[in-house]
């Protein structure tokens, strides 16, 4: 038996930012070969962004690119020379997976589409996690994952009632390319080894992402109504909320479905007079009234701690966690018992905490395989041992310019 | 030969909601053969709706309808000893079991999964709660807004002065379903030459603790605390995401991201280039010498200068200068974008009770297995005869005895 699920697979990966690098990097973890061609001209705009270490920035110093690129290898090929095509393509050749997050001509313009790739290796899986997809009107639009948000119809419906809407606290929309990206390449992987088949999958980041807004979507189709920002009601739940509980911006959130719930949030609370008020006693009288109530609720909250109230709550039943903060996450009790995060050291930024693999299986756990690839870390050995390109060629690429 | 991606794969899928049912939906649009088990009473999103004229009725729900399409459907009361075997014996055929069930209570069901594998040693389970299957809140009750309090995301969105919030429409459970999905299919894989199955361990809060671009990093590398809202003032090293966000303009809103040096001076050709945008300290972006130009709050001059254009404009113009800038659509413009109807996103189905509805198709196009609605969500109990007396072998009798007992 392998010791990782995906033992033996190899991908060469020419995805860069985040939405890609999620995808590959779902890959390396569960035990995926993952070789990451970039530039030393041009190389993935991550390692520009922050956190760095002592806030210095660094080609191999962002948390942001380490934490997206851990356990993959990295090669720096030009790909506007035609022997830094041909190095790629022999790169492909041995690989079972191409992936690219590029705008749909930019693999052309290189020589290195689907269709040009599959003379080279004709059952390659080649997977584009474009903004918006191969074909349309808007092929060649750009676009980032907020930008995805605002088109999908999720930007439009978050925010707080009777407010402009907000952004996601953080870009939701590329990770989820990037786990979409994993699910179409794994099933057209499982399907070429039954079929030998390889085939391209055109994914729009737009597509996959209103995929995941179907609910205001299917609602105004159903009913004519545009569903718009109402903070964090629910639309039958109540109370549904934050509650400032003691200490600076410290929130817990609390959900209630049932009645059964509901007294054990009331039992909780010390059965408070206004609590057993007739207009609280049923799911839609709590639903109508719920402003009144979530002030009430927040007038008991605010004299306790969003963990003493978490533990209170669940002890009754009820649905209640702290809005964890960086730091309480990076402390959490729990995550840290199941292992979820992860500490890797790496050569520039010394040892950090980043978190681990999303899914745990129980017979091939899969991890980390390593620190997140310094810049060209890695070119010995994909062209040396991987190509089998004699040393003194590789020395004549490097001073071509070809591998820089 | 197979022309679907997953042809021939059995998934029982024994979920509710919108978790395990969206994972199951993703593994039957790709060709796996999913079987939805209900309880008598059905699956809770029967009566989420939305509904069509807003008249509630548990075939018709829109959420139910989109997270189980391309399934087949029985009903089986599990608190019963028959209805258990039904199930066992359903295991024993499959491939995959994705299952919602607090770890507990599939423990006293004998649906764990030490119990499982004795039945069937091949079966990948799947198993999605809000905590997971270990650690201190294995069995802490949750909903989709306290799983995006506990993973991270509630409290780095909104505005600092007010309360988080959350991402709305159950992100959490579909964050979590994507990870399940991946597990699955790796585990899958992976039997294909070991031939054993596993079981795939899946946590909503760690689901979202996953996909949060920075924030544990930043703890991590610098001991800080991502804020709810960044300025760039503040944390100095944000200067190069900036302008980011959503701005109002003429006619609603826009997003536009600059994030690449060419960026920022397009932008500032968007804008018309004023002078106070001009300063050449703000191009070098990634690396900058000088520090002083980012310390000068300029998000209300380009409010300001955003202002003057309709959403058609700046989208327009934006892209034309190659700038990620975009509109803010509502639901009912998401449904007209050019892009997604050129590509025929949105396809339209026949349901035997709730009539035509057009659906947000699949997420991603395989070009040798294409996507497509087979079949619409099953109706409740629409294939008890079809699975127990067809394929299990059971007589008519004993479905009917099932019946008016409660077991299906």
């Amino acid at each position: 038996m392998s010791k990782m699920a995906l033992e033996g697979m190899r991908v060469a990966d020419f995805t860069w930012a985040w939405a890609g690098p999620y995808c590959t990097k779902l890959l390396a973890d569960l035990g995926a070969e993952v070789v990451k061609i970039e530039t030393a001209t041009r190389p993935d705009i991550g390692r520009m962004l922050p956190p760095f270490p002592d806030d210095q920035p660094g080609i191999n110093r962002s948390g942001r690119y380490n934490k997206r690129n851990r356990g993959k290898l990295c090669v720096t090929i030009d790909l506007t020379q035609e022997q830094g095509v041909a190095l790629a393509r022999e790169l492909i050749r041995r690989s079972d997976l191409v992936t690219e997050n590029y705008s749909a001509r930019v693999m052309r313009k290189f020589g290195l589409d689907y269709e040009a790739v599959r003379e080279v290796k004709p059952d390659i899986v080649y997977l584009s996690l474009s903004a918006f997809g191969a074909s349309g009107p808007h092929r060649d639009y750009v676009a980032y994952g907020p930008n995805q948000a605002a088109l999908a119809g999720h930007t439009y419906i978050t925010g707080y009632a009777g407010g402009p809407p907000v952004s996601q606290g953080t870009a939701l929309a590329d990770p989820t390319a990037g786990l979409n990206g994993a699910v179409a390449a794994l099933a057209a992987l499982l399907y070429r080894r039954r079929t030998g088949k390889g085939q391209h999958i055109d994914l729009s980041q737009t597509e996959m992402f209103a995929a995941l807004a179907a609910e205001p979507i299917l609602e105004y189709l159903m009913s004519g109504r545009i569903p718009t920002r109402r903070g964090n009601r629910d639309r039958i739940m109540a109370p549904h909320n934050f509650y400032r509980c003691r200490g600076h911006d410290r929130w817990v959130s609390i959900a209630v479905a049932t009645d059964e719930e509901w007294r054990a949030l009331c039992r909780a609370m010390g059965d408070p007079p206004w609590s057993s008020d007739e207009r609280f006693a049923d799911a839609f009288g709590r639903w109508r009234n719920q402003e009144e109530l979530d002030g009430l609720i927040e007038g008991w909250t605010q004299g306790h701690t969003h963990h003493e109230l978490m533990e209170m709550l669940q002890r009754a039943g009820v649905a209640a966690m702290p809005a964890f903060d960086g730091e309480e996450l990076f402390h959490d009790p729990h995550v840290r018992e199941r292992g979820f995060l992860a500490e890797v050291e790496h050569p520039e930024v010394g040892r950090q905490t980043m978190p681990g693999l999303s899914m745990v299986l129980s017979h091939t756990p899969g991890h980390i395989r390593s620190h997140a690839p310094l810049l060209g870390q890695h070119n010995d050995y994909v062209f040396g041992e991987l190509l089998g390109i004699a040393q003194q060629d590789i020395a004549a690429l490097v001073a071509q310019g070809v591998i820089r | 030969m197979a022309d679907r991606a997953l042809d021939g794969i059995k998934v029982v899928e024994l979920a509710q909601l919108v978790a395990g049912p969206y994972c199951a939906k993703l593994l039957a649009d790709l060709g796996a053969d999913v079987l939805k088990v209900e309880p008598p009473c059905g699956d809770r999103a029967r009566s989420l709706g939305p509904f069509p004229g807003d008249c509630p009725h548990h075939e018709q729900s829109g959420l139910f309808l989109y997270l189980n399409t391309n399934k087949r459907g029985i009903t089986l009361n599990l608190q019963a000893h028959t209805g258990r075997e039904i199930l066992r014996e359903l295991v024993r055929r499959a491939d995959v079991l994705v299952e919602d069930g607090p770890p507990p209570a599939m423990a006293w069901l004998g649906l764990d999964y030490e119990a499982l594998r004795e039945i069937n040693p091949g079966l990948v389970v799947t198993s999605i709660t809000p905590f997971g299957q270990s650690g201190p809140y294995r069995d802490y009750k949750a909903y989709d807004i306290t799983c995006q309090a506990a993973g991270g995301i509630a409290y780095v969105t909104g505005d600092p002065e007010q309360e988080p919030l959350i991402v709305p429409g159950n992100q959490a459970d579909y964050q979590a379903a994507l990870n399940a999905a991946v597990g699955t299919l790796a585990a899958l894989l992976c039997r294909e030459t070991s031939g054993q199955g596993q079981h795939v361990d899946i946590s909503e809060q760690e689901s979202i603790a996953s996909v949060l671009g920075d924030v544990i990093s930043f703890f991590s590398y610098q001991g800080r605390v991502r804020p709810r809202r960044v300025k760039p003032q503040d944390f100095a090293d944000f200067r190069l995401l900036w302008p980011a966000g959503i701005y109002p303009c003429k006619d609603g809103y826009i997003n536009i991201t600059v994030l690449e040096p060419h960026q920022w001076r397009s932008f500032v050709d968007l804008i018309g280039n004023p002078p106070w945008a001009t300063d050449p300290r703000y191009e070098d972006r990634y690396f900058p010498q000088e520090q002083g130009a980012a310390d000068i709050d300029l998000e209300p001059l380009i409010t300001e200068a955003l202002g003057h254009f309709t959403r058609e404009e700046l989208s327009h113009e934006g892209q034309r200068r190659r700038i990620p800038v975009s509109p803010v659509y509502d639901a009912s413009e998401v449904l007209r974008s050019p892009q997604l109807v050129e590509r025929g996103f949105f396809v339209p189905a026949r349901h035997p009770a709730a009539g035509t509805l057009t659906y947000p198709g699949a997420p991603y196009k395989l070009g040798q297995t294409p996507w497509r609605i087979e079949r619409t969500a099953p109706l409740l109990g629409e294939h008890n005869e079809e699975v127990l007396v067809k394929e299990l072998g059971l007589s008519r009798t004993d479905l009917v005895k099932m019946a008016q007992s409660g077991i299906i």
